[in-house]
């Protein structure tokens, strides 16, 4: 019995290298959202394209929407551009822009020149809603069931993979709203 | 006339410098407490970095919203909710103690715990053993008693 208690130190080394060994693949900026399988915040905001537009909630209740957080200054959503015009191709799910901190000429000027793939943008310039939706940089883009619901948040460039990942939960959501 | 300019030039840098950020407090210890509460919150952002230190433009909203809060008279318990409810623990420099990292809180004073009993286990089981060493001295049979004494008889003789 003493000699299987000599294996002791062993073990705990083999656990804590696992462990080590686990927390180099964690991306510490990746953090969950506080507000998963919580509601959307409330809002009254105007609208980019309209600005007389006031825009709520209510307007995109009813059906699962991929909400994008991005602003001009931020290189990172012109990289995922591309993939959201995609994904708007597809027409699978609608892509709501909340544009973040954003001059108003400069937003509606990159519309026109990368193309529209959003069904409409909050214009939030003081990103007071962001600020309620726990961004943190731009882009983020967050899943939103049929409810109203934040059901996952993804921080960075929407790319291929992410958008098959999405796919997946979007179609769990409609399986079992 | 060269040293005085560059006096004046020093300090236009610093007055400048010091002018990024500034929060009017009419309330001494509304101070206190955004001085408090921004060094206690962790940058979303740029994560090593408290509120306070952070230029980040989510720093700076944080610590917008910090000043309204204090300016409407909330207190410290609810500025930290309303941080924690947007932003999750994450937030906190000082994490809640909930489910998740209760080994984290707990664990520091178990191994404590774990320790100190080892080591009283440790020296309990020595005292004993160097009781028992001492109530047994080592018996001699007859034949072996014999030879004792003759021996020390020996050493009497010379």
């Amino acid at each position: 019995m003493p000699r299987l208690l000599l294996f002791i130190p062993l073990t705990l080394f083999i656990a804590l290298s696992f462990f080590l060994w686990k927390g180099l693949s964690i991306d510490p900026r990746e953090l969950p959202s506080a507000l998963i399988d919580k509601p959307f915040p409330e809002f009254e905001v105007a609208a980019l394209l309209q600005p007389e537009r006031i825009l709520t909630k209510a307007d995109f209740i009813g059906s699962p929407v991929l909400v994008n957080v991005w602003a001009t200054w931020c290189p990172s959503c012109r990289q995922e551009h591309e993939q959201l015009l995609r994904i708007a191709q597809e027409n699978k799910i609608a892509i709501i822009g909340l544009n973040y901190k954003d001059e108003r000429a400069a937003a509606m000027n990159w519309l026109q020149e990368l193309g529209n793939p959003y069904v409409f943008n909050i214009y939030d310039e003081s990103g007071m809603l962001g600020l309620d939706l726990g961004v943190y940089g731009a882009p983020e883009t967050y899943l939103l069931d049929a409810q109203g619901l934040i059901r996952y948040r993804h921080v960075g460039v929407v790319t291929g993979k992410t958008w098959q990942e999405l796919q997946v939960m979007i179609q769990n959501l409609e399986g079992n709203p | 006339m060269m040293f005085r300019l560059f006096i004046i030039v020093l300090l236009s840098i610093t007055s400048a410098y010091a002018a990024i950020e500034t929060y009017e407090f009419k309330d001494k210890d509304k101070e206190r407490r955004f001085h408090e509460l921004s060094a206690d919150m962790r940058c979303p952002k740029c994560q090593n970095q408290n509120l306070a230190d952070s230029n980040a433009e989510i720093a700076q909203d944080l610590k917008q919203k910090i000043y309204q809060m204090l300016e409407a008279d909330k207190s410290d318990m609810e500025i930290v909710d309303y941080m924690v409810a947007r932003y999750g623990d994450f937030v906190l420099y000082e994490p809640r103690f909930n489910a998740q990292n209760a080994v984290l809180w707990l664990g520091p004073g178990a191994l404590l715990l774990l320790g100190l009993m080892v080591v009283i286990w440790l020296t309990r089981s020595r005292h004993n053993k160097n009781a028992e060493n001492a109530k047994q001295p080592p018996e001699l049979d007859a034949k072996q008693q014999k030879q004792l004494q003759q021996v020390l008889n020996k050493d009497k003789k010379s």
